[in-house]
């Protein structure tokens, strides 16, 4: 089902038009079709000027959009022979992350991402994409295996955040995240990054500690969800849009304080719009990286990549 | 505790002198209400005489503690962008940290110290929660890595004390990735084949917890401190189920696997000059002349074979 957000109703008023006309003239009526011609050019205006202008709260919406493509998606469209592999070997099959062998165009590589499932019986299957530590322990595992294999890594990133349940605490959540970043950071293979929806916090940063951190245009990436931001710091649930604002959550503030190393272009009116194309896009920017990786040896991917981290934050900002 | 009443009261009593601590004051115990006289409770490193509350304390005072004599040197912190982002929620980012410098007392919410512990060099990261909640912003993170590098530089031991509600909003994504840099931090000292040793206090949670403060070689904790990685409340809303009290409490952590031990305030000194010994004076040849120079007593104590339990004593062999 087609999911509109509320600053997308009157486009979606339009199109709906649009479609209407197109029933009722099967397009052979010449004024007809002119008709729907100079409507489908203003909703195309229309949806330009506003995603010209998102602000940041309504860029979490976009993140966030029921019909956004997720990593299962990306995984469809981008990989070939896939392989899924399940479990931490320990506990469980947290299906929060999903990950496996694959080819990427013609090369093996392991994929993990968070995956948030697009109805309803598949966003409770992967718990809305909130992983308990033996999500964050089946990702080192496969890290692991694909250091030892030479295999590079791509991880796509869209979770709210880590899942914050009495088990997962008492299962150590905290300590699978911080091992989770450690395997990023030890790889000696190539590990790129797409935050292809919602970055939410320390969740989101235990596969991201990469060469190469990519963003899709309308992806957010925050320390705290809004939300959380604003009961917090406002003492008001409601000022969430307040703390979207404050908290330079978007790709373009991002890039700005170099904490991504690029960002991808969204086709007009969000990756919902056309997940083919956005696939496609995700797929150039994801080989352009690995290119340029592919012939450093272990030692160097991994040097560089800390002292990526290690630079972060230092220059530039005063 | 010998090394309590010999040598941490002295000096704990010269510091409370030098703050000009009123003699008369008290103070009420967070835990069990009763009233404690302020000369008493510094005395007992601020652990309640009554319930064993292990109170929270400055960087300061715990550096006091455990370095020998007291003595250790503070690196100097390199300097951040102060706002970075030029946060503003109902009062401006730069409002907050001033705010926080003039109530706290130290200028940000970590302090890097070096010295030695039973004669063996080591280096101190403490967080100082009274510094907005001891919050992981970029200073805290460039502390980390500050210290891991001293640690590295002078072959020391690198002892994290954390004490914080985990990452500062204020700085956005320029304190998330503090997670990444910290870790970075640690890993470099574990790969120079140097003890890492983490002390968790009352309260560890969020974006501290979930970086350099669970990748210990040593994972410590002090009794009743609070360690987890989302909130309380947050946990409940999300099972709408009321946890138990211990929920989230080291003891409960222990139980669970998730660190080494459980240790009081008063011991984490020893423990720690021993862990750290065990770990580096490897030989008889290393370990004796180092006690003879510091003239500190390393808790050194073989038990007797028979004492082991489930082991040495005599069992009958069976097939
Ligand atoms: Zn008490």
């Amino acid at each position: 089902m087609r999911h509109f957000l509320d600053f997308e109703k009157s486009v979606a008023e339009l199109e709906g038009k649009i479609e209407e006309l197109r029933h009722l003239s099967d397009g052979e009526e010449l004024n007809i079709a002119d008709e729907v011609g100079k409507l489908q050019t203003q909703a195309e205006k229309m949806l330009r000027q506003t995603y010209d202008k998102l602000t940041p709260w309504q860029r979490v919406q976009v993140a966030r959009h029921p019909n956004r493509p997720h990593a299962s998606d990306y995984i469809d469209a981008l990989i070939t022979d896939f392989t899924p592999l399940a479990g931490d070997r320990a506990y469980a099959e947290d299906r929060a992350i999903i990950g496996g062998l694959g080819r990427f165009r013609g090369w093996s590589v392991a994929v993990i991402g968070h995956e948030k499932g697009n109805d309803t019986d598949s966003r409770i299957d992967h718990n809305f994409g909130m992983a308990r530590p033996e999500g964050y322990r089946k990702a080192q595992r496969l890290m692991a295996m694909a250091d030892r294999f030479g295999l590079p890594v791509i991880t796509l990133v869209d979770t709210p955040g880590a899942y914050p349940g009495a088990g997962a605490e008492e299962r150590g959540q905290a300590e699978a995240i911080a091992e989770s970043i450690r395997s990023c950071l030890g790889l000696r293979v190539p590990l790129v990054s797409v935050v292809i929806g919602e970055g939410g916090s320390g969740g989101a940063i235990a596969l991201a500690a990469a060469n190469t951190v990519l963003m899709l245009e309308h992806s957010v990436y925050s320390v705290i969800s809004p939300e959380g931001c604003a009961s917090i710091l406002w003492r008001d649930g409601e000022k969430a849009r307040d703390a979207a604002e404050a908290l330079r959550i978007t790709s373009h503030d991002l890039l700005e304080f170099a904490v991504i190393d690029g960002i991808i272009d969204e086709p007009l009116g969000g990756a919902h719009r056309d997940s083919e194309a956005t696939a496609k896009s995700v797929g150039d920017a994801v080989a352009t990286a690995l290119d340029g990786l592919r012939g450093l040896d272990g030692d160097t991917l991994r040097t560089r990549r800390r002292e990526k981290f290690l630079e972060m934050g230092r220059n530039g900002l005063a | 505790m010998s090394w309590l009443t010999n040598f941490v009261r002295p000096k704990i009593q010269a510091l409370v002198g030098k703050k000009d601590v009123p003699e008369n004051l008290w103070h009420r115990c967070p835990a069990c209400d009763q009233m404690l006289f302020h000369r008493e409770l510094s005395d007992n490193l601020h652990v309640c005489h009554h319930c064993s509350c292990h109170m929270r304390i400055s960087a300061v005072t715990r550096l006091d503690m455990l370095f020998d004599d007291g003595k250790y040197e503070r690196a100097k912190l390199p300097a951040v962008a102060a706002d970075p982002l030029k946060f503003r929620d109902t009062k401006r980012y730069t409002e907050r940290l001033r705010d926080a410098e003039t109530r706290a007392s130290e200028p940000e919410a970590i302090v890097i110290a070096s010295g030695e512990m039973g004669g063996v060099p080591t280096v101190v990261a403490a967080f100082d929660f009274s510094f907005m909640g001891g919050s992981m912003g970029q200073a805290v993170g460039e502390g980390l890595v500050v210290a891991a590098r001293l640690a590295c530089d002078q072959g020391a031991a690198l002892i994290a004390i954390p004490a914080s509600g985990g990452a500062r909003m204020q700085e956005g994504m320029l304190s998330l990735i503090q997670m990444p840099r910290t870790v970075i931090a640690v890993e470099q000292v574990r790969e120079a084949g140097l003890p890492y040793i983490v002390i968790l206090t009352d309260p560890t949670t969020g974006g501290v917890s979930a970086s350099f403060a669970m990748l210990g070689d040593i994972q410590i904790a002090e009794p009743g401190a609070m360690i987890g990685f989302a909130g309380r409340r947050v946990i409940e809303d999300t099972i709408r189920e009321e946890l138990p009290d211990d929920f989230q409490q080291a003891e409960r952590m222990l139980d669970h696997g998730l660190i080494d031990m459980v240790v009081p305030r008063g011991e984490l000194r020893d423990t720690l000059i021993r862990v750290i010994s065990l770990l580096r004076q490897k030989t008889p040849g290393e370990l004796v002349p180092k006690i003879a120079e510091t003239g500190t007593t390393l808790a050194i104590e073989v038990p007797p074979v028979d004492a082991l339990p489930g082991d040495g004593a005599p069992v009958a062999s069976s097939d």
